[in-house]
C-alpha cells in the first residue's frame, strides 16, 4: 500500500503484543485484573480504575457496526485506496475500535454483526479489519 | 473577586482562501484590521497576547511562536503571552485564556490573534498536518480523517432520528447564502439544495458542499477589563458566560452517543447558567459547522431544539433570519472556510459586530445576546456567551 509508510503505527512496548497478535491472526485486547473491565487501545495503567494489573487476552473477534461511512474522496495517501469503508466496531467484549469493513458495501448497515479479518500491509504490519459475519 | 471582561476591537484578514503571502503576513494583516476597528486603542497599550495557531511548526517551520507572532502583530506584551493549540477550537480557547487573565486581574488589555496557513505545496503534507490532530497512531492511520469522523456522526444521527440528506443540504445552502454577504468569505456563491445533493461525494452521507475547506486566514480581537473597556469604546461586548468540556480523545473510547454530543450540552448548560440566560434568549449564534451535520447536532446540544429535532429546525427556517435564532450569519465554516486557529476568533469578531449593530447587510435585527460555539472534534467543545451593554 503505497504512501501508508507515513502513517504506520509506531510499534512500541505498549502496543507490540497487539501488533504481533495481528500478524498471527489474533485480536489481542487488554483486561484489568482489578476492576474486571476490557481495555482498548493498549496502555500500562487501567483507564477505568488506575490499576497497574493489566493483562492481555485474545478477543472473540466478533462485534457489531456502531457507525460506518463509505469514503469516496480523500487526500494522499488514502486517495489511492478509495472507495473504502471506515467504521466504529463495537466488539462483543464492549470496547470499540476504529477499523475498516471489507466486502460488499451495499450490504453494510449500522448494527450488523461483523468478524475480524487480517489485512497484511507488509512483513512488519498486519491490520485487523472486519467483514460482515 | 473576578472582573467583567469585554471585547473592544475585532477584525479579520480581508479575503480568506489561498493567501498569497506567509503566515507572518497573515498575522500582521489580522492585527492591523483589529486595530483599525478601534482607533482609540494604541498598540503600546496591549499588555497580553495570545496566539492561536495549530501547526506553524509544519506550515511555517516555526516554533516558539507567541513572541514571534506578537512581533508580527506589532505588540510588546508585558503581562501575559502564550500560544494556544487545541486543534480547530484553538481560537475560542485563546479567548477563554485572555478572559481568565483579565478576570483575575493579571492584565487589563489582551489581544487574541488566530492565524493559519493551511495551503502548503504538497497536499500530502496538509493531510498529515490534519491527521496529527486525531489519535494518529490508533485512528488516523486507519483513515479517520475529519470528514470521516463527522460522517460517522451523521450516519448515527440519521439512523437514530431519521435526519435526511436534504436537511443536511439546507445547512449548506443557508450558510453559503450568508457567506455571499460577507466580504472575506472563501465561498461567497449561493447554491441550491439540488447543487449540494449533486456535488461530489466525499464520505457518505457527506458531499463536498456539506464540508468546510482548507483555508488560509487570520482574525484578531482585543479584550479589556470593564472599566478600561468603557474608556476604549462606547459599545463594549461583554462576556456573560463561558465553559469548555471534553469527554475524551481517542474516538473509539469516548462514552458519548455519536448522535447526541451530550458533552457539548454539558458545556452549554454551564455557560448558560453563568450568563443567567436560557437558550431561547440567544439572538445570534456562531457555531462550528465544519460539516453540515455538525450544525444540526449543535442546535440540539445547545438547547435551541430537542434531541432529534435539528433537521426540522433548519428545514423550518428556525436558524435563519426571522427565525428563533440566526445561526452563522457570516456564512459559518462552510461558507467562510476554516483556518483552524483563526476560526474561533473570527466567530467572536462576528458576534462583536452583530451585537454592536455593525454587521451591514447581514445584521441580525436587535441582536443583544450572541453565542459562540467552537469545537475540536465531536468530543471537545468550547462555548462563550456575549451580551451587548444593554443586557449587562
Amino acid at each position: 500500500m503505497k504512501g501508508m509508510m507515513h502513517l504506520k503505527p509506531l510499534i512500541d512496548d505498549d502496543s507490540r503484543t497487539f501488533w504481533e497478535g495481528a500478524k498471527n491472526h489474533k485480536l489481542m485486547i487488554q483486561w484489568c485484573n482489578d476492576c474486571k473491565k476490557y481495555i482498548f487501545y493498549p496502555r500500562i495503567i487501567c483507564p477505568h480504575c488506575f490499576s497497574e494489573h493489566v493483562s492481555w487476552v485474545e478477543a472473540s473477534g466478533q462485534g457489531r457496526i456502531y457507525s460506518y461511512t463509505v469514503v469516496h474522496r480523500a487526500m494522499p495517501p488514502f486517495n489511492e485506496q478509495t472507495p473504502f469503508v471506515v467504521a466504529i466496531v463495537e466488539l462483543n467484549e464492549g470496547v470499540r475500535m476504529i477499523s475498516r469493513i471489507i466486502g460488499d458495501r451495499e450490504k453494510i448497515s449500522i448494527d450488523k454483526p461483523v468478524s475480524v479479518v487480517y489485512e497484511k500491509i507488509d512483513d512488519e504490519l498486519t491490520l485487523p479489519y472486519f467483514q460482515l459475519s | 473577586m473576578t472582573r467583567k471582561v469585554a471585547l473592544v476591537a475585532g477584525g479579520t484578514t480581508s479575503k480568506w482562501g489561498v493567501y498569497p503571502g506567509t503566515l507572518r503576513d497573515i498575522i500582521s494583516e489580522a492585527a492591523k484590521a483589529c486595530f483599525d476597528s478601534n482607533p482609540r486603542i494604541k498598540a503600546d497599550q496591549i499588555q497580553g497576547f495570545i496566539f492561536c495557531s495549530v501547526f506553524p511548526e509544519r506550515s511555517a517551520y516555526q516554533s516558539h511562536t507567541a513572541p514571534w507572532a506578537a512581533e508580527c502583530a506589532g505588540v510588546k506584551p508585558n503581562r501575559i503571552f502564550c500560544r494556544v493549540e487545541n486543534m480547530c477550537g484553538s481560537g475560542t480557547v485563546g479567548i477563554r485564556t485572555a478572559y481568565t487573565a483579565i478576570a483575575s486581574g493579571l492584565a487589563d488589555l489582551v489581544m487574541v490573534l488566530g492565524a493559519e496557513k493551511m495551503f502548503v505545496p504538497n497536499p500530502q503534507e496538509i493531510m498529515l498536518n490534519m491527521l496529527t490532530g486525531v489519535d494518529r497512531e490508533w485512528e488516523g492511520s486507519t483513515g479517520l480523517t475529519a470528514p470521516v469522523q463527522f460522517a460517522l456522526a451523521a450516519q448515527a444521527h440519521m439512523r437514530k432520528y431519521g435526519t435526511t440528506e436534504e436537511q443536511l443540504a439546507l445547512v449548506s445552502t443557508k450558510n453559503h447564502l450568508n457567506a455571499s454577504r460577507n466580504p472575506y468569505s472563501q465561498f461567497p456563491k449561493p447554491c441550491t439544495v439540488a447543487d449540494v445533493l449533486a456535488s461530489k461525494p466525499v464520505t457518505s452521507p457527506l458531499k463536498i458542499f456539506d464540508c468546510s475547506s482548507i483555508t488560509d486566514g487570520g482574525a484578531a480581537v482585543i479584550l479589556a477589563a470593564e472599566e478600561l473597556a468603557k474608556e476604549l469604546t462606547d459599545n463594549p461586548v461583554y462576556i456573560l458566560g463561558t465553559c469548555q468540556a471534553a469527554s475524551g480523545f481517542n474516538y473509539a473510547n469516548i462514552p458519548d452517543d455519536w448522535a447526541d454530543w451530550d458533552v457539548l450540552n454539558q458545556a452549554a448548560q454551564t455557560a448558560y447558567k453563568m450568563a443567567g440566560i436560557k437558550p431561547k434568549d440567544v439572538d445570534v449564534a456562531e457555531v462550528h459547522d465544519c460539516f453540515s451535520i455538525s450544525e444540526i447536532i449543535e442546535y440540539e446540544a445547545l438547547g435551541f431544539c430537542l434531541k432529534g429535532e435539528g433537521g426540522n429546525f433548519v428545514a423550518s427556517g428556525c436558524s435563519d433570519y426571522g427565525g428563533q435564532v440566526v445561526v452563522n450569519p457570516r456564512g459559518g465554516l462552510i461558507g467562510c472556510g476554516h483556518p483552524l486557529g483563526a476560526t474561533g476568533v473570527a466567530q467572536a469578531v462576528e458576534v462583536f459586530r452583530q451585537l454592536r449593530n455593525e454587521a451591514g447587510e447581514r445584521q441580525v435585527a436587535n441582536a443583544k445576546i450572541g453565542l459562540n460555539h467552537n469545537l475540536s472534534g465531536i468530543a471537545e467543545h468550547h462555548v462563550v456567551i456575549y451580551g451587548s451593554k444593554e443586557v449587562l
